[in-house]
């Protein structure tokens, strides 16, 4: 009876909030908005079983994702009301394809039927005898291997692309070389000058 | 996992493994070279030699090699080894296109060979992926990667605006692909392709997987570009440097082809009837917009775009047919295809005035007369691509029609006949500013490379008849 309520109280919350996100006027409220859908959804994790999962989840994606969201709105300034005063004209057309698509979608639902056997296809089953963390080290270090090393590479392209896009080497740009710094000696910082009486330095 | 059976799975992996090993192993030389020029030649050349080396390993374990690795997430077989053969070599002579262009272009850095290497790998990736994640995570390495060497000329505003629209667009398509994996995940119960055609063959769940599947392959037809998907194809062709384009309107192309077939082929084999639907639409559609749609360019690369939307229309009439013979003539046509545009491309690279690169249809005028040699290769080309009888894309087009005639698809090919007539219109245009019209002016000297490249594909349009008409009579005489 209470993990139903709390699935349904924390359902709830993470479809309003994420309604919340797309309507809201105001991107930093879009952002709190975020931040709740997420939290909602790290409860999820928690009633299916998956505390690592949750506690990722709200490591890195409340605490580090979207605050990086909240930095970068708050920086960049963006009006979404002008962003979004031509959208009203496609609202009739989206809208009726959302709709159909909805509607597909409802009755999909209703005559839902799963394979035979599909439960017990099931490739990890949530252990019985071991913490979360091991289960999911075995599982990602050893049958989904390719898969993790697959998404290493994935991650090395996005930061090869970050810095190809945007990296420019600048000239004249002065820049702290810590090694020259110390190993500075006295004969080539002081430069002792013997000044001439009457002419200055010139 | 012991160590045995590791090394078995990655006995059958080794030409992905050259290559990521290799392009992190560049990326390192790129980093600690003193001087960016010279890194950039040699990363460049040593690329080229890398992807050589992967067709010849892919050659070499084809026969010898077949099977499952990682439990079941990636597939081997003679077919995709040829698929992969096909894909490292055609991505050999997009970066031989590039690497002249890059210098004159002051584009020359070592980061477009190696991403070019990683795209590769996410394309080598895709076509052997027997699972639903080892297909998403190669799709988005290949795309992640061509999405920045679409930008890669960053100071242009053209590059960047193409980099962008393709980036939204793909994280749009990658959204749509997701949402159907998992609506497939949860009617099959897993991820693997041959539990999704266990699941596929019981009658209850199908109409589960049908609707999972619908959003699937409207995911994989935004990266074939194939129509209503395609709006991006047009922008991002004319934006992106010339020799990207190059490169995407080949390989990847024939990579999510085979792709979309394996999907279509293996885990839903037993609903053929139903898939089959959805392809015809997009077969049609892409057909309709590619043969229209390249009727009204004026800039050569935005046709090429129009041309290979058309040119995907086509593959996917063989495909509709469901059988083996469709999957066989769709890997034929996309083959003869990638070597018909890799030439069109050389020849448009090959359009630099003293002021710099040009690329409108009209700056080909009297080439027959000024350059014989590029006029004559771009007139080839363009028959070629157009399916114009009697030069090698016929005897494609020829093959994927019989295919679909064989499945009792008459009206689809009767359909795909009548675009083919109007897509030759527009090469007999681009024919006829190249022999009639009065010269506009000379172009400089082609670089050897590019040179070598549209005078050799222009000779296969030729030279490969007779084996496409081997290929053809012995598929006839199998089939019949």
């Amino acid at each position: 009876m209470l993990p139903a309520a709390a699935f349904y109280i924390l359902a709830a919350s993470a479809v309003i909030s994420a309604f919340m996100v797309v309507t809201a006027r105001n991107p930093v409220r879009a952002v709190l908005f975020l931040i709740v859908t997420f939290f909602s959804a790290a409860g999820l994790f928690v009633l299916l079983g998956a505390e690592f999962l949750a506690m990722i989840l709200v490591i890195v994606y409340v605490g580090a994702v979207a605050v990086l969201f909240l930095f970068v709105v708050m920086m960049l300034d963006i009006d979404f009301a002008t962003l979004k005063a031509g959208s009203t004209g496609y609202l009739p057309l989206g809208g009726l394809i959302a709709l159909v698509l909805a509607a597909q979608l409802a009755l999909v639902g209703l005559a839902w039927v799963s394979a035979d056997g599909a439960a017990l296809q099931f490739q990890a089953p949530t252990p019985e005898d071991t913490h979360n963390i091991a289960a999911l080290g075995a599982l990602i270090y050893d049958r989904y291997v390719l898969f993790f090393q697959l998404a290493g590479l994935v991650l090395l392209v996005a930061m090869m692309g970050a810095i190809v896009l945007t990296l420019r080497h600048r000239d004249g740009v002065k820049r702290q070389d810590m090694h020259r710094q110390v190993n500075r000696t006295r004969a080539e910082a002081v430069d002792v000058i013997d000044v001439k009486r009457g002419e200055g330095i010139g | 996992m012991t160590t045995e059976m590791l090394l078995t799975d990655l006995r059958l992996m080794i030409p992905e493994l050259m290559l990521a090993i290799g392009a992190m192993a560049l990326l390192m030389l790129g980093a600690f070279w003193k001087g960016e020029a010279g890194a950039a030649r040699l990363i460049m050349r040593l690329s080229i030699g890398l992807l050589i080396l992967c067709a010849a390993a892919a050659v070499w374990m084809a026969g010898k090699a077949e099977g499952t690795a990682f439990h079941g997430a990636l597939r081997v077989d003679d077919f995709i080894l040829y698929a992969k053969t096909v894909i490292y070599l055609a991505s050999a002579g997009a970066l031989v296109l590039a690497s002249k262009y890059l210098e004159t272009e002051r584009l020359a850095k070592f980061e477009y060979p190696v991403l070019a290497l990683l795209a590769v790998t996410g394309m080598s990736v895709m076509v052997s992926s027997n699972d639903l994640i080892t297909l998403y995570l190669g799709l988005e390495l290949q795309s992640l990667a061509l999405y920045i060497l679409a930008a890669f000329n960053r100071d242009s505003l053209r590059a960047s605006e193409a980099g962008l629209k393709f980036f939204m667009l793909g994280a749009l398509s990658s959204g749509l692909l997701l949402y159907g994996a998992s609506l497939i995940y949860g009617f099959a119960g897993a991820t693997g392709f041959d539990a999704i055609a266990a699941a596929a063959s019981e009658d209850g769940a199908k109409i589960g997987l049908l609707f999972g599947l619908v959003f699937m392959v409207s995911g994989l037809a935004f990266k074939l570009s194939a129509a209503p998907f395609h709006m991006w194809t047009p922008d991002v062709y004319e934006g992106a440097p010339t020799p990207v384009t190059a490169f995407y309107a080949t390989a990847p192309k024939l990579a999510a082809m085979v792709l979309v077939a394996r999907v279509l082929y293996e885990p839903f084999a037993a609903m053929t009837d139903e898939w089959r639907q959805i392809i015809v639409v997009l077969a049609v559609l892409s057909m309709a917009v590619g043969a229209l749609g390249a009727l009204m360019q004026s800039n050569i690369k935005r046709l090429m775009g129009y041309s290979s939307i058309g040119n995907m229309g086509y593959a996917l009439v063989g495909l509709a047919a469901g059988t083996a013979l469709g999957l066989w003539s769709v890997l034929f046509y996309m083959t003869l295809y990638v070597v018909g545009v890799l030439g069109a491309f050389a020849v448009i690279l090959s359009m630099r005035r003293a002021e710099g690169m040009v690329e409108q249809i009209d700056d080909l005028k009297g080439l027959a007369r000024t350059h014989p040699a590029l006029g004559w290769s771009m007139t080839a080309l363009m028959f070629s691509i157009g399916g114009m009888p009697f030069l090698v894309g016929f005897f494609g087009k020829l093959f994927v029609f019989y295919a679909a005639a064989e499945a009792g698809l008459w009206w689809l090919m009767l359909t795909a006949l009548v675009f083919s007539t109007v897509s030759i219109a527009y090469s007999l245009r681009v024919v006829k500013v190249i022999w009639f019209d009065e010269p506009a002016g000379v172009f400089e000297p082609a670089p050897a490379g590019v040179a070598l490249i549209s005078r050799t594909a222009a000779l296969a349009t030729v030279a490969l008849v007779p084996v496409a008409g081997v290929v053809l009579a012995t598929a006839i005489a199998v089939s019949s």
